[in-house]
């Protein structure tokens, strides 16, 4: 195994470490969506999801 | 003062607070843009090592952790947010370097390009014209986050070309609703949200789809 795949294993453990213990605070303060709110952002995504398809078949 | 007339100042306060948070955070976000394409550039010019490449992310990593929490509200905060800008422009040379190698390169790079600058105008575009409140996205974002990134160490080992492609696509999924997270953060809590902290979890969102993006064509364009 190279540096640079422990430096990359190391990088995300140090990111994984600094965003664990904020994932409880964000989840209490976080208000509720509503069904249509999570809708939206689902067509939203998709929406994405298409453009990126679309732009994988023109290269 | 009448009751009204205090509702109605405060009104204006608010909207004159979040048109003046908007237009600092696009004006530096746009600045740091071509300022980290110009490092992008040079580190290609220089043809950088994938290493040091490395090392220049995990400096601004390190910076946006440890530095800018103390500078976010001082002038001082948007020197740092250049450097920062700076260094992950510097790290991505390497990176557009290899995706040019290939037969089909420019086309790819540039299609990433276009492709993330398409997706982060029509997402924002979307978020400010619409006034949506995203809040409620908080939760569930930062907990997709903490998931890709345990998947992206589990195939630095593993080494697995569709778990690859898989991370890629979800990733622009995730920035993408990060990208509507905090414009309606801008529209909707502009006294809660710094300009200098804005333009870099902007400028994060639109790294990591272009990134994506590029990993993304470079495999499906590659025979």
């Amino acid at each position: 195994m190279d540096w640079m795949k422990i430096g990359s294993a190391l990088f995300i453990v140090a990111m994984l470490v600094f965003l664990v213990p904020r994932i409880k605070p964000m989840l209490e303060n976080s208000p509720k969506g509503t069904n249509n709110d999570w809708l939206l952002v689902g067509v939203l995504l998709a929406g994405v999801a298409g453009f990126i398809w679309l732009l994988m078949k023109m290269v | 003062m009448p009751n009204g007339q205090v509702v109605q100042n405060a009104s204006q306060g608010s909207i004159l607070a979040t048109n003046k948070l908007i237009k600092n955070t696009y004006l530096l976000l746009s600045m740091t843009l071509f300022f980290s394409a110009a490092m992008a550039a040079l580190a290609s010019f220089l043809n950088v090592p994938f290493g040091a490449g490395l090392i220049c992310s995990i400096a601004g990593m390190v910076m946006i952790w440890f530095v800018l929490p103390k500078v976010a509200d001082s002038a001082a905060g948007v020197g740092v947010v250049f450097l920062v800008t700076g260094l992950f422009g510097f790290g991505l040379g390497p990176v557009i370097n290899h995706y040019l190698a290939y037969a089909n390169g420019a086309s790819i790079v540039g299609t990433a390009m276009a492709g993330t600058g398409i997706i982060f105008v029509t997402l924002s575009a979307y978020a400010l014209i619409t006034r949506k409140n995203f809040s409620f996205m908080g939760g569930f974002l930062i907990v997709g986050l903490v998931a890709i990134l345990v998947a992206a160490l589990a195939n630095i080992f593993l080494q697995m070309p569709a778990l690859s492609m898989a991370i890629s696509a979800i990733v622009i999924l995730l920035m993408s609703g990060f990208i509507l997270y905090d414009t309606s953060r801008m529209v909707n809590e502009p006294h809660s949200a710094n300009y200098i902290v804005m333009t870099i979890s902007l400028y994060l969102s639109i790294l990591n789809i272009f990134t994506s993006l590029l990993h993304l064509l470079g495999m499906g364009g590659d025979d």
